[in-house]
């Protein structure tokens, strides 16, 4: 009880900004008169999202096939970003080859690709969505992985060398718990870049029910409180993946300073 | 079965021993160079010698952790790279140098889960060596909980758990306070007097050499030689009247003034012998 009476008071300061601007939004809104199609107060959208909520643009069925693309792409760019990791890692010739290519490639705006992915997988697919939004989430992974199987203190290495560890050892007891945080870093880094992976791909043709295309559709008919309840359900998706990573540290890194720093005073 | 006293066994026979280093620019840097040493079963000894002498490069030869340009290092009969397969080696560095990710128990455990060992086994030599740093209480807290001198103690503990016939220290309370390292100066020669084991021990610190040892190895710099080996007569067990006896101040001296000339000799940074005499004795 005490903890939930802490975080309360914790929290306290943003609670009262966010519902402070919030409030101050609607005033200005009312106060000059300033049209919907310019910017819809609060209260409005709020009616969008509920009116659109089954019916009508149909969020919440729309919001549930965009959260399945974000996270078939994050899966999909997380397996990929650990697997290269893990060979880069393990072969020191490969990392010469796969790192500058690696830093190359992330330099493109993956997002341009939209369209092709669209084209190869098919727009009215899910596929494509989550093909752009894997290759969104494969790079901060991969780099966060290899930086956390290959940073390990060489005191440590040492150490297993002196208990005669073989390398599968060193790399189960030393390299991979070193590595976990670093791959939860990259995983919430992760979980906002598949989402924009999702939406982006929509943006480009899809089936009508998906965030993306309630953004563009309802943005054409200039039902604008209905584009602004799309982009804050799809602002509050992308927060409840980010809190479910950051909720899961608390389980498998309680150890590490990110962490425990909360808990010890 | 003799009543005669046979000397104890050699643990470590360090013959013509060299090694030199290629720096970037092409030269060579020659770390130790002529070192011949022999160590028997239960002695502690100590390397003591200022920065850049090669005693922590001597403490890694013999551990196998790197490997000799010249000369052999022979432990428990075999070479060293064997006597590392055959876990002869228990390490501990400056750094505690503990897995963050584990418990106490399991950061001591580590050693063991390389073996076939079976896990009743495992836990009954975790629960020996943590009772023998006296850590029971702290077996599930985490490294982060724990005070620098006590995250060392786990070290010693995890260093111990192979049995090994060998402890290697490489300056292991050099991070710690004084009060500190006096304590632990204690619990290590409780501990070597308890196991038997034989230790070397690489510090910079003269008072803790002296205090410590069986015989105390002075070393040089640039390259890194022998100059002298002290041996410490100092009764045993030794305690809080050791440190204020006139034999220890008279060995201290000895040391303090082998290192002297030693450095004289090399011409060397004359700083870490400062330090070395402001972390020692005052009066």
């Amino acid at each position: 009880m005490r903890k939930v009476r802490e975080r309360v008071i914790r929290y306290f300061p943003a609670i009262v900004v966010g519902v402070g601007g919030i409030a101050i939004w609607e005033g200005v809104i009312r106060a000059l008169e300033i049209r919907a199609f310019i910017l819809p107060a609060p209260s409005a959208i709020w009616r969008a999202l509920v009116e659109n909520w089954d019916a009508g643009y149909q969020i919440f069925p729309a919001a549930q096939v965009t959260l399945q693309e974000a996270g078939g792409g994050l899966i999909a760019g997380a397996l990929l970003g650990l697997a290269v990791a893990f060979a880069v890692a393990r072969f020191p010739t490969a990392r010469d080859i796969v790192l500058p290519v690696g830093i190359a490639v992330n330099a493109i705006p993956i997002v341009a690709f939209a369209p092709i992915a669209n084209q190869w997988f098919g727009s009215q697919s899910p596929y494509s969505k989550m093909a752009i939004s894997a290759a969104l989430v494969f790079f901060p992974i991969m780099i966060n992985v290899l930086r956390g199987l290959t940073q390990v203190d060489s005191s440590s290495l040492e150490l297993m060398r002196s208990y005669a560890a073989g390398d599968m050892a060193v790399l189960r007891k030393v390299r991979i718990p070193n590595a976990l945080p670093f791959f939860l870093t990259g995983l919430k880094i992760g979980t906002t870049l598949s989402l924009i992976g999702a939406v982006v791909g929509e943006y480009f043709g899809g089936l009508n029910v998906a965030l993306g295309r309630v953004v563009v559709e309802s943005a054409s008919t200039l039902a604008f409180e209905v584009t602004w309840a799309a982009i804050l359900v799809v602002s509050v998706t992308g927060i409840v993946m980010y809190l479910v990573v950051a909720g899961s540290e608390r389980v498998l890194i309680p150890w590490h300073p990110s962490v425990r720093g909360e808990r010890v005073a | 079965m003799t009543a005669e006293k046979t000397p104890d066994p050699l643990v470590v026979r360090l013959e013509g021993l060299e090694k030199t280093f290629a720096l970037p620019s092409g030269e060579t840097m020659t770390a130790v160079s002529g070192i011949d040493l022999e160590l028997r079963r239960g002695e502690f000894v100590s390397l003591i010698g200022p920065s850049g002498c090669g005693k922590s490069t001597l403490l890694r030869l013999i551990g196998d952790l790197t490997q000799p340009s010249a000369g052999s290092v022979t432990v428990n009969g075999k070479r060293a790279h064997q006597a590392r397969l055959d876990r002869d080696y228990g390490m501990v560095f400056q750094a505690p140098v503990l897995f963050e990710w584990r418990t106490v128990e399991e950061n001591v455990r580590l050693p063991l889960e390389l073996t076939s060992q079976d896990r009743a086994g495992r836990d009954a030599r975790v629960r020996e060596m943590l009772a023998l740093v006296e850590l029971t209480d702290f077996a599930r807290h985490h490294p982060y909980q724990l005070s620098g001198g006590m995250q060392q103690r786990v070290a010693i503990a995890r260093a111990l758990t192979f049995s090994p016939s060998i402890l290697l220290m490489d300056e292991p309370f050099g991070a710690l306070d004084e009060m500190t390292r006096e304590r632990m100066n204690s619990e290590v020669l409780r501990i070597w007097e308890q196991t038997g084991i034989t230790v070397v021990f690489v510090t910079h610190s003269i008072p803790e050499a002296v205090f410590l040892s069986s015989r105390v190895v002075v070393m040089s710099a640039r390259p890194g030689r022998i100059t002298r080996v002290v041996e410490i007569d100092l009764p045993r067990p030794r305690g809080v009247e050791t440190r204020e006896s006139r034999r220890y101040f008279e060995l201290v001296t000895e040391v303090r003034e082998a290192l002297r000339g030693g450095e004289g000799r090399a011409e060397g940074d004359h700083a870490s012998l400062e330090r070395a005499e402001a972390e020692g004795l005052i009066g």
